[in-house]
């Protein structure tokens, strides 16, 4: 282990600790314009202004030492030392909103109780300035007994200096021991919170009434009738967008693959290895990469409204409803990233207090559609849903599409009410939440944000899904299929499948799906992956650019197999990381397995039903 | 001077928040609320109020605007500021 010096990031949620630890290090850990954005911690390194490197960590924002729910007892142990086999850092950048100075003075005095070396970054002196306030940092300095310096950590103002101060603050001569005897560590917040409140006054110099944009801003966004609808309505564009807007990218990419395995094919002989460029990995992995612009839609929307601030207001007009099915508005912001992907999440639900609400939310975070699924969506539905306009803008396929997200949606709401009320039955806990002000989205941060999720996505495609297609291809290849069978039916893989089949086929799966199953449950992406290697090692004849996937789909499956196979991506908990992450965030193998049993049960069902159903009207 | 509750505090009322019944509030309830700034003395204004029967209330308190539910806000009884 390091034995570097260490310096912690603390303060209250939302101050700009991220944006500062980035500004710092130079990393690109996640920001976000709503509080519980950072729920563990995240190391980096610097120099300070002497050249002597020290390590940075970026922390959960916290209200106190007090810790309500888990990210803050995060912070709470690394300030402290409490942490097991983490050394106490030897210094705290305090990051206060400079716009929000009583409040966030408060933790600030609990903190200097520690007696650890402090620096305090004033941040967000801009937006204060936005805002009309003039702040003295002198006074504050004097008051605090430590040294103020303004940041702006967005645009990188002030970090010169606080080098410097954190320079003459870490390995000051004298040791530094807590002191948990220090009465003001003890001090009951609210005698902490009147302090605070008298040094923000002392340190107010002037403070002008400004324009409140905000307001306007909410007054509409948070209206007991128009609010809702624009939530709603904001939802629909994502969804439609989705689909909408991919198109012609997705066509480019297509071609480009399709370029590629038709020059495997010039240069290579048929035989081995041809196969296993073209069959498994262009084929197999290249079905899911087509997928990319998709994903890159639907993360652009999300981080727009978490950069935005709109991310609290949705919280805060959804909790009248989260709150009849026994959840709070907050967890409506962990299930909306859930759209994105499960994993974080399940992190993000660490923000939320009460541990039955906790469990909850992480019990039904898989029901949101992640972007894995999408894949398999657009697959299903670009073959098999006609692609009518039913009005400017709004298709047949999105409107399908958005209705498998609302159908999501609905799921977990209907598992929440159940939860609550069987296993994870509880107190109905509070919703009490702090609104940050709106920002203008940086296109930076929004950047950053899709090229981290554009590797990912790559490098998930390139490893997993790669190694699941290729294990698929080589069990689908061998052995060689006499003249007139089926490779895909008569190859390791395709015997397996069988196997599968017989459980599968009362809700409507076929030999496909059932092939394509398992590796689905290494990813769900897999499955389009898999079903483009087996379709392309049946046909090996053909022109990669000739026959789209989905055109060879329409042949093969009925309607009712099409939508028994959707449904159950629906519900099916297909994905090992979404697996592990709940067993790491419940500790133990408990809360994970009765989370897959519930959700295969209902995939079963649900495919079943509608199989059913679609057989007797005929599809 | 009259007072009410912050429940029934009429939008864009100024007001200070007269007392608080913390022993009718849940323990974490009145940890957070504490950590959000209510105590007695300080300004407080409701902002807006989520759909017209329940839901929860945004309200201003010091410089901070925070969202609550209205069972808790019922618990927060305040002075108007004429
Ligand atoms: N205008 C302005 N915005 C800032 C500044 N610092 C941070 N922000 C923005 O404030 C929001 C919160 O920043 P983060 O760095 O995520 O805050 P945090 O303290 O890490 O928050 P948590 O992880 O939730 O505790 C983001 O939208 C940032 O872009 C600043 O100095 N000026
Ligand atoms: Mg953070």
């Amino acid at each position: 282990m390091s034995t570097l010096p260490l310096v912690a990031l603390v303060g209250n949620p939302n101050a700009g600790k991220s944006a500062l630890f980035n500004a710092l290090t130079g990393a690109r850990q996640k920001v976000g314009n709503y509080p519980g954005v950072t729920v563990e911690r995240h190391s980096g390194r610097l120099a300070l202004a002497d050249g002597r490197p020290v390590e940075l960590v970026d922390l959960p924002g916290a209200y106190s030492l007090e810790p309500g729910s888990p990210d803050e007892r995060v912070t709470r142990d690394v300030v402290t030392g409490a942490q097991a086999g983490e050394r106490l850092p030897d210094a705290l950048v305090v990051v206060v909103d400079a716009a929000n100075l009583d409040n966030h003075l408060r933790f600030t005095l609990q903190l200097l109780a520690l007696g650890l070396p402090v620096v305090v970054a004033l941040n967000m002196i801009d937006l204060a300035e936005r805002d009309g306030l003039v702040l003295d940092p002198a006074v504050l300095s004097r008051e605090l007994g430590v040294p103020v310096i303004p940041t702006v950590a967005v645009r990188r103002r002030g970090i010169d200096l606080l080098l410097e101060e954190l320079s003459t603050a870490v390995g000051g001569a004298t040791a530094m021991k807590l002191r948990p005897s220090d009465p003001a560590l003890h001090e009951d917040i609210v005698t902490l919170q009147r302090r605070a409140r008298r040094i923000a006054t002392a340190a107010t110099v002037s403070e002008t009434p400004t324009r409140r944009w905000n307001h306007l801003l909410d007054t509409v966004a948070l209206h007991p009738v128009v609010g809702p609808v624009l939530l709603l309505a904001l939802l629909f564009v994502m969804f439609q967008s989705v689909f909408s807007w991919s198109e012609a990218p997705i066509g480019w990419i297509e071609t480009g693959l399709a370029a590629l395995a038709d020059g495997i094919k010039d240069v290579l002989p048929d035989g081995f290895l041809r196969s296993l460029l073209v069959d498994g990995l262009i084929a197999g992995v290249g079905a899911v990469i087509v997928f990319l612009p998709q994903i890159l839609i639907l993360f652009a929307f999300i981080l727009v409204l978490e950069a935005s601030g709109y991310m609290v207001r949705a919280a805060f007009l959804m909790d009248r409803l989260m709150a009849q099915v026994g959840l709070s508005g907050r967890a409506f912001i962990p299930l909306l990233s859930s759209f994105a992907c499960a994993v974080p999440g399940i992190m993000a639900t660490r923000t939320i207090d009460d541990e039955k609400d906790r469990l909850t939310t992480i019990l039904i975070a898989p029901l949101m559609t992640c972007s894995a699924r999408l894949p398999v969506y657009t697959l299903i539905i670009g073959a098999l849903i006609p692609n009518t306009r039913l009005a400017p803008l709004i298709g047949l396929q999105g409107l399908v599409m958005f209705g498998l997200y609302v159908l999501g949606i609905v799921a977990a709401f209907l598992a929440a009410l159940v939860l609550r009320r069987t296993v994870t039955k509880g107190a109905s806990s509070g919703f009490m939440m702090e609104m940050p002000k709106y920002q203008w989205p940086r296109l930076g941060d929004i950047g950053i944000g899709l090229w981290s999720r554009a590797t990912i996505f790559l490098k998930r495609a390139g490893t997993t899904i790669a190694l699941t297609v290729v294990i698929l291809w080589a069990l689908a290849s061998f052995p060689q299929a006499p003249s007139g069978q089926k490779q895909s039916e008569y190859s390791i893989a395709g015997r397996i499948a069988s196997g599968i089949e017989v459980v599968v086929k009362p809700i409507g799966f076929n030999h496909d799906i059932a092939l394509a199953l398992l590796p689905a449950m290494a990813a769900r992406e897999a499955a389009v992956g898999a079903i483009a290697t087996v379709y392309s090692i049946d046909n090996p004849d053909e022109d990669a650019g000739e026959v789209r996937l989905a055109d060879r789909l329409k042949g093969r499956w009925s309607l009712a197999t099409a939508l028994a196979f959707l449904m159950w991506f629906v519900f099916a908990p297909q994905c090992i990381s979404t697996i592990a992450v709940t067993r790491r965030e419940t500790n133990g193998w408990k809360w994970p397995l009765f989370m897959v049993g519930y959700l295969f049960a209902a995939a079963y069902i649900m495919a079943g039903i509608t199989y059913w159903l679609a057989v007797a009207a005929g599809l | 001077m009259s007072a009410c509750s912050l429940e029934h505090l009429p939008q864009r009322q100024r007001a200070t928040v007269a007392a608080i019944d913390w022993d009718r509030l849940a323990v974490p309830e009145a940890r957070r609320l504490r950590e959000l700034g209510f105590d007695e003395g300080v300004g407080v204004e409701v902002l807006h109020r989520a759909s017209l029967g329940k839901g929860p209330i945004a309200c201003r308190i010091g410089r901070m605007t925070v969202a609550l539910r209205r069972a808790v806000a019922g618990r927060i009884q305040v002075a108007l500021i004429a």
